[in-house]
């Protein structure tokens, strides 16, 4: 059996959701603090892949980085870096696809963190940088990680936009869930049962490792005894 | 003067309107829920931001609208004591301590100033443990001696208190304020309790509805206030407007009495207050000065003493306005049933003579 669909898919989910933590959080942080207004209009705008069906995102996707499309056409032309129907395409498609669960959750956990923490930072004379990154983000854990797990689950089970945009060429873009697809339509089911239980078992190591994670952090602290 | 601040912020319908100054010394800003003090101490923090105005400490401008100045809450110097202690949950004792020591000094020195803090604040042994396993008042301390670890000019406290249940209080208040005492600088203490305000603080601002009062001395407030609101906050239960007659005579409307004072009523005088424990029962048969009947509606038994409200037989309103609250100690209430008529007797001298700026009262 050919290893390289698990192989591209655990690239592909793995660097999507390296891409969408960063982007995520920070278009939450910023987003937990604009006016009512603006906030409506931006919040719709960065959920909308995930109400949308992927074929339509791989849709639009393929009108822009396609060979056509104004972005793709530019970086062939400029740098002949082709966008679409390569192993990297699929990242576009699933960071695309699994920002908005990123992006919400991470939002939540702001939403809810105490703002009275950051006051008293401030007042400490505690920058900005130091309240964001020893603060905030610890006290958000519990809603970041569950976000980073729901897109890395997401980016590894997408199928309709990364199909689209990558096509299925054994080898160089497939990944499990493309995979999958293309040994049902040959009919090649012993194949296609092998790769359902591999990603049973990804699937199944995720959420198990999820809930590890949670029962960790909800347990109460306790006093380090490592006391020098 | 250590600490000055004229400031506006609008809130919606509501607008905090502050003015007021204070030495090196323990002000308490004190006011119904709601009514604004939480706001200005942020304001003063540099974590929110008022309309106009300017904010001045110990001679530093930490904000003037005007000149266009307003410091970062990082470079006032202020330290604010939230009613929750806001301690950093994901880090220990000693890492919120240090945290607040490491912008200022490095890493030796922060250590030593840490066991002075540690040794000071008494939290010593607890340094390794995160603030979910700390009771309130070991919150208390961590919080206080990360505020002290800070070096502010002056520090602020935001109903320190008010999450407590009564007997944790107690402790806590006391060791609040032998901490209190050894700060030099201004504190400012925020609360809706005149009980604390009146152990704790030097003298006291009363809030009504985002406007600042003058700022008196604990005893004035308690012993003469001259406004409703103060009246009110500081535990006077009775009120009635009043009508001036004559120099030392007034009409109390909601109750229907003539009243004699002995002092000249003011002609900006729209209230009058009586303490509930300075109304007194008048067992004479004869009618004397500012004594008149009243039918008892309610006997209440409290711990030490027995609240009878009563009604001026008089008053044509049923309303509550006209109920005067008499407490009394245990033993000279045996007798008193609802329903009785009594002689009620308000002694001249316990007439606080009240202004109201607040038109809705």
């Amino acid at each position: 059996m050919d290893w390289f669909p698990l192989y591209n898919s655990l690239r592909v989910a793995s660097i999507s959701t390296f891409i969408t933590f960063f982007v995520g959080i920070f278009a939450a942080y910023y987003i937990a603090r604009t006016p009512k207004a603006l906030k409506g209009v931006l919040d719709c705008a960065l959920t909308l892949p995930m109400v949308l069906p992927p074929t339509v995102v791989g849709f639009f996707l393929l009108k822009t980085i396609g060979p056509f499309g104004p972005v793709g056409s530019m970086a062939l032309e400029l740098w002949g870096f082709r966008m679409i129907m390569t192993w990297y395409s699929a990242i576009f498609a699933t960071t695309i696809v699994t920002f908005p669960l990123m992006y919400r959750t991470a939002r939540g956990a702001f939403e809810s963190f105490d703002e009275t923490l950051s006051y008293s930072a401030q007042t400490l004379g505690l920058s900005g940088t130091f309240i964001f990154w020893r603060i905030m983000m610890p006290n958000c854990k519990q809603g970041i990680l569950a976000g980073t797990v729901l897109a890395f689950a997401r980016a590894l089970g997408e199928y309709g936009a990364t199909t689209m945009v990558t096509g299925y060429i054994p080898g160089r873009t497939a990944t499990i869930s493309t995979t999958v697809y293309q040994l049902w339509r040959e009919g090649n089911d012993s194949l296609a049962y092998k790769w359902v239980g591999v990603n049973l078992a990804i699937s199944f190591i995720v959420l198990v490792s999820v809930n590890m994670l949670e029962n960790r952090y909800n347990r109460p602290r306790r006093a380090r005894t490592d006391t020098p | 003067m250590s600490i000055y601040v004229r400031i506006k912020k609008a809130l919606g319908d509501f607008t905090l309107d502050a003015e007021f100054e204070a030495e090196n010394e323990i002000m308490a800003l004190l006011g119904a829920s709601g009514c604004g003090k939480s706001m200005t101490l942020k304001c003063i923090a540099g974590v929110a931001k008022p309309d106009e105005g300017v904010i001045v400490v110990n001679g530093v401008t930490l904000f003037d609208s005007k000149r266009r100045i307003n410091l970062s809450p990082q470079k006032r110097r202020v330290g604010l004591l939230f009613q929750n202690y806001a301690l950093f949950p994901n880090m220990t004792v000693e890492r919120n301590i240090m945290a607040a020591l490491s912008p200022r000094c490095g890493k030796t020195e922060a250590r030593e100033r840490f066991h002075a803090l540690a040794e000071k604040f008494y939290i010593n042994g607890l340094e390794n443990h995160y603030p979910a396993n700390l009771s309130g008042g070991q919150q208390q301390r961590v919080a206080l001696a990360r505020i002290m670890a800070s070096a502010p000019s002056i520090i602020m406290l935001d109903e320190p208190l008010s999450a407590l249940d009564s007997y944790l209080r107690w402790q806590l208040e006391e060791e609040l304020a032998r901490i209190l005492d050894d700060f030099s600088g201004t504190t400012l203490y925020v609360s809706h309790s005149r009980d604390e305000v009146y152990r704790i603080c030097d003298r006291v601002c009363v809030i009504d509805d985002g406007k600042f009062e003058r700022p008196r001395s604990i005893t004035e407030l308690f012993e003469s206030p001259d406004s409703l609101a103060s009246a009110l906050l500081s535990g006077c239960k009775n009120y009635s407007r009043v009508e001036r007659k004559d120099e030392r005579l007034v009409h109390a409307i909601d109750w229907n009495v003539y009243l004699a004072c002995d002092r000249p009523v003011g002609s900006d005088i729209s209230h009058i207050g009586v303490r509930a424990h300075y109304v007194g029962i008048s067992h004479e048969a004869c009618d004397g000065e500012n004594v008149f009947p009243c039918s008892v509606i309610r006997v209440t038994d409290d711990i030490f003493s027995t609240i009878i409200n009563v009604r001026p037989t008089d008053s044509n309103s049923a309303e509550d306005f006209s109920r005067i609250r008499v407490e009394l100690p245990k033993d000279e209430t045996t007798e008193i049933r609802e329903g009785d008529v009594l002689r009620v007797k308000i002694n001249p001298r316990d007439i606080m003579l009240l202004t109201c700026s607040n038109p809705r009262n």
